[in-house]
């Protein structure tokens, strides 16, 4: 039950703001608050009740939910397709349900100051965090690719609506893109369907597994490695990975700075923890043919983002390559197909959430006050606001890997774990820390440093409001940073089981 | 060939024919000597009541039928084949029936009695299509489906546009008929029968004996011809145009009942008649079914990429159902055993969401006197609920969970996957996002653009009512599709022979 209370309690919240009235913003945004507080509270209840020595799913819920029947047997009996309704919480997925619930409470926090139609805003707000939940909490591909679609309908309005002046081009891109790799998922989703006539994760993971099974037969390599292909490239729009970047950068910059906070921090996510769990899970042999490449693909993100980030006038832009930097290091981490790359993954997954749901937030306070987030029309912020400026510096430092922050951890041990394969492309890509640090510093220093321009003089510092989420999330940062066991434990048992897989056949 | 004495059969089964016939026939009569001292509605009200009464007596058929029962050698014959497609039709209706007593209210059609009735004329051509085993009687319903339509199309006789729509329906719908005719000729010439059972064998013997050719070309036209019926490519350029100048029930009722009417007709004769053709290779699942997938995949293609470009909202519509035709054909190219289930949940679905677009339409262009998409501007602002309406029939439309268009689409392309047409799964899934496009263009209006006014918009009680009923169920049965199979499977497939006819390996 705990499952199905965390990801469907924010309909509470969707219940009650339909009877508020439009015009009582004040009670709609405590609501709208509010209201992200029962599935948080709820996940660190599974966090803390998680059992770390276990390595198979916890808190698994079964129900048979749609049958299509589909013919009858010779003995007459009626044969059909289930689709059952099936959660279930691993090492993988539990540390990303509490992260999305942290980041969700924080982003409605962070929504305080918007003004327009709150009513509808906290109501979509509250259906994309259902979406969001219930991806990571699927153990059915079914469930699963309904929750990753219904994450796309309040995407877009978030983006369409509230966002800023290209909003609708930013949202049309975004719905065509995922719209594409959505397509590309399902249509892998039903081949596996139709060939092992289930759409649960863990049974499909064990008959591909298994060497004599029938179902697994028919599946010749040729088709595996094409479903995993369609697996990855579906995930790839969504992390984003090189080619299908585009719509990432447009989103980014036009969407309001609270839906920034989820897309970067959790959105984004799914596309690793998809690549993670339907990829690499369940196609261990073809993902281990593809790691070159994925590693390739990899160092393209880190370098080209970090690049790229250099070059960009706009604080937003800066951080849009930043996340496809970043995301570079997750899939190095998955090429280096070893626990302690896997590991880095994961690490970077959960840190960068924090790291940029922060910086995010933090571009999003200063636009409100300034109007802008052009580099050159900005400087001395720091003046202005000292508070504001210094968690924005230990945000960038977080980011860039300094030592005792969460960005580290990850970096660290991605590529140690990279090294340990390919030596030569994790050395190409330590080149992409050294870049990181120029675009992250020569961006917030600009910003911060300098002569403060005279009609930045009356802007105010962080207010309450405000500092909530910056010290929470800049304590998560640090958390993890110094005491990595937190998300380490979790992550263990659930990644060793998936690493002899794919160790086993690999050699 | 031996026809019973005409006493002998029970005429129960055929009572829904007979009550809508003498509805049909009453109410003309009470139109002729009392219509001016009626109020306007009244006679819809009657109609309506027949419509139900007709309904209620299908549902009886359904429980009392064991197997199929035929009327004079087959002339006539039901089946739960026939009962399903007949509940559509009787659903399809009464919603017409129901926007007609409001849209009537306007005055542009001065006499509001022949409309119903020929509404209910037209239903019972729909009705003999979907339950005749026989070429002449299904030419017959054709014919007076057809001739309905083309003077409903016409019935406000004051448009221009109303006019020319109906004359362009009239001279292409005869040359299709024509075409149609020309293809059963082939058919009759080859086996000197009209009964589609017996062509069955006959036609088989006929292609043993070499007449291959003719048999392909019979099915070229049949198919061609038919297509224009179900506004398929190639034969769909009328539906755009005649969409547009007709009153917007009848447009609902030709984009609905006239299209459900026409796949029950294409279906039965296409597949009873050719199934058993057999050269080198079954004809119905090699040739006949690629011919069928071409049809499909440019009806996808067209309808969705033609959509792109239209601003007038009941040609986007028409658009729109050229392409759903498109998606309606493919579990027909060639048919699994999940072909009934596929169709009738598609159907049903798509009856839902088009009728409750359709009515949205039809309020928001009177209230704007518009049919231009720049009308749903702002609706969001002038009637909530008529927008999120609105939005969750676009969405099923387009296929994005949780709505009852979803769950058909998946099915038909689970379908597509299961009989190995990956080419056609993957039109699919290209053209459903393009069609994002233009769907979410309604909602781009709706929601994001200011509209000229901002006054509350009148919507009348019945139609508030209907539109709020389909939306829900729209999203109930997205939900819970499994109430719509298993009706399907428990009561529907036992007397239903098409899933016997199939070759036994083929699944």
């Amino acid at each position: 039950m705990l499952l199905s209370l965390i990801v469907f309690t924010p309909l509470l919240a969707i219940l009650i703001l339909t009877f508020v009235p439009r015009h009582k913003g004040d009670l709609i945004k405590k609501v709208g608050v509010l209201g992200t507080l029962p599935p948080l509270l709820l996940s660190l209840l599974l966090f803390v009740s998680f059992n770390y020595e276990l390595s198979g799913l916890q808190f698994a819920e079964k129900a048979k939910w749609i049958s299509i029947p589909v013919g009858t047997l010779q003995s007459g009996a009626i044969f059909s397709f289930d689709l059952g309704y099936e959660m279930g919480v691993d090492g993988i997925s539990m540390p990303l349900i509490v992260l999305t619930a942290i980041i969700a409470t924080l982003a409605a926090v962070a929504s305080w100051n918007q003004k327009k139609r709150l009513k509808e805003y906290f109501i979509l707000f509250h259906l994309l965090l259902i979406g969001m939940l219930g991806v990571f909490a699927s153990q059915n591909l079914f469930l699963f690719f309904i929750f990753f679609e219904l994450t796309l309908i309040p995407t877009y309005f978030l983006i369409g609506i509230w966002g800023y002046g290209e909003r609708e081009k930013a949202a049309n891109k975004f719905l065509l893109y995922n719209g594409i790799g959505s397509g590309v998922m399902l249509i892998a989703f039903i081949v596996l369907f139709m060939y092992l006539n289930t759409m649960n994760m863990e049974a499909i993971a064990n008959l591909l597994g298994s060497v004599n099974h029938p179902a697994a037969l028919a599946l010749t390599p040729a088709l595996r490695f094409g479903l995993f292909l369609a697996i990855f490239i579906a995930f790839a729009v969504k992390l984003p990975v090189f080619p299908f970047h585009t719509w990432m950068l447009k989103v980014h910059v036009q969407a309001p700075p609270a839906i920034v906070m989820l897309h970067s921090g959790i959105l984004l996510k799914m596309g690793a923890y998809g690549l993670l769990r339907m990829g690499i899970g369940f196609f261990p042999e073809q993902a281990y043919q593809f790691a070159t490449w994925m590693a390739v693909l990899g160092l393209i993100n880190l370098l080209y983002g970090a690049l790229l980030a250099f070059v960009q006038k706009d604080l937003k832009m800066v951080m849009a390559y930043s996340s496809i930097s970043h995301m570079g290091i997750v899939l190095l981490g998955f090429a280096a197909m070893n626990t302690i790359g896997f590991q880095g993954a994961m690490f970077q997954v959960v840190s960068h959430g924090f790291i940029s749901a922060l910086l995010f937030f933090l571009i999003g306070m200063i636009w409100e006050r300034t109007q802008t987030s052009m580099i050159d029309e900005m400087g001395g912020l720091a003046k202005v606001m000292p508070f504001a400026s210094g968690i924005m510096l230990a945000g960038a430092m977080a980011s860039l890997g300094l030592p005792g922050m969460s960005g580290f951890i990850s970096e660290f041990f991605a590529f140690l774990g990279l090294f340990g394969k390919m030596p030569v492309l994790a050395a190409i890509g330590a080149i992409g820390i050294v870049l990181t640090a120029a675009y992250l510093l020569r961006a917030i220093l600009r910003t911060t440093f300098g002569p403060t321009p005279d009609r930045f003089t009356g802007v105010a510092d962080a207010q309450p409001m405000e500092v909530i989420p910056l010290v929470v999330l800049l304590g998560f940062i640090i958390l993890i940073g110094v005491y990595p066991a937190v998300l380490a434990n979790p992550l263990q048992q659930t990644l060793k089981t998936i690493v002899p897989i794919v160790t086993g056949i690999g050699g | 060939m031996d026809v019973k004495d005409i006493f002998s059969y029970n005429w129960m089964y055929l009572l829904p024919e007979f009550i809508i016939l003498g509805f049909a026939t009453g109410l003309s009569l009470l139109d002729l000597f009392a219509g001016k001292r009626l109020g306007k509605a009244v006679i819809g009200w009657l109609s309506l009541a027949g419509v139900v009464l007709a309904g209620i007596f299908v549902f009886v058929n359904i429980g009392s039928l064991a197997e199929p029962y035929a009327y004079m050698a087959d002339t006539i014959r039901i089946d739960n084949y026939g009962n399903a497609f007949k509940l559509l039709f009787l659903g399809g209706v009464a919603f017409a029936i129901l926007l007609s007593v409001c849209y009537l209210k306007q005055g542009e059609v001065k006499h509001g009695g022949e409309y119903y009735y020929l509404l209910l004329s037209g239903l019972l051509g729909a009705m003999v299509m979907a339950s005749s085993a026989d070429l002449i009687t299904m030419f017959v319903g054709l014919e007076l489906l057809s001739l309905s339509s083309y003077v409903l199309v016409g019935l406000r006789k004051k448009s221009l546009q109303s006019n020319e729509s109906s004359f362009k329906y009239v001279v292409s719908g005869a040359i299709s008929t024509a075409v149609t005719l020309f293809g059963m000729s082939y058919i009759y010439g080859l086996t000197g029968t009209t009964n589609i059972y017996e062509i069955s064998g006959r036609l088989a013997q006929a292609a043993a004996s070499g007449y291959e050719f003719l048999i392909y070309a019979a099915f070229a036209f049949l198919a061609a011809g038919l297509a224009f019926k179900i506004s398929a490519a190639p034969n769909h350029m009328w539906a755009p145009d005649v969409y547009q100048g007709a009153a917007t029930p009848v447009t609902a009722f030709l984009a609905v009942v006239s299209k459900a009417a026409g796949f029950a007709l294409v279906f039965r004769l296409l597949m009873i008649c050719f199934f058993q053709v057999q050269s080198d290779t079954r004809f119905f699942f090699e040739q006949g079914a690629l011919y069928l997938a071409f049809i499909a995949g440019a009806s996808m293609i067209i309808g969705n990429t033609m959509a792109l470009r239209q601003t007038n909202v009941k040609r986007l519509m028409a658009y729109s159902g050229i392409a759903q035709a498109g998606y309606l054909l493919v579990p027909f190219a060639p048919p699994t055993i999940l072909f009934f289930g596929e169709v009738t949940f598609f159907l049903f679905a798509y009856v839902l969401a088009s009728f409750g677009a359709f009515a949205v339409i039809m309020i928001v262009g009177r209230d704007q006197q518009t049919d231009d998409l720049k009308g749903f501007a702002g609706l969001y602002h002038r009637s909530p609920l008529m927008a999120i309406s609105m939005s969750i029939f676009l969405l099923s439309l387009a296929g994005i969970p949780v709505t009852a268009g979803f769950f058909g689409k998946f099915y038909i392309f689970m379908g597509a996957i299961a009989q190995g047409s990956y080419w056609l799964a993957a039109i699919m899934i290209a053209t459903s996002v393009v069609s994002y496009y233009y769907y979410f263009g309604f909602i781009r209006q709706m929601y994001m653009r200011p509209g000229t006014t901002e006054a509350a918009l009148r919507v009348p009680k019945t139609i508030g009512a209907l539109v709020l009923v389909l939306a829900a169920a729209t999203v109930l049965f997205g939900a819970f599709p499994g109430l719509v199979t298993d009706y399907v499977q428990t009561y529907l497939n036992p007397g239903f022979n098409f899933g016997d006819m199939l070759p036994p390996n083929f699944q």
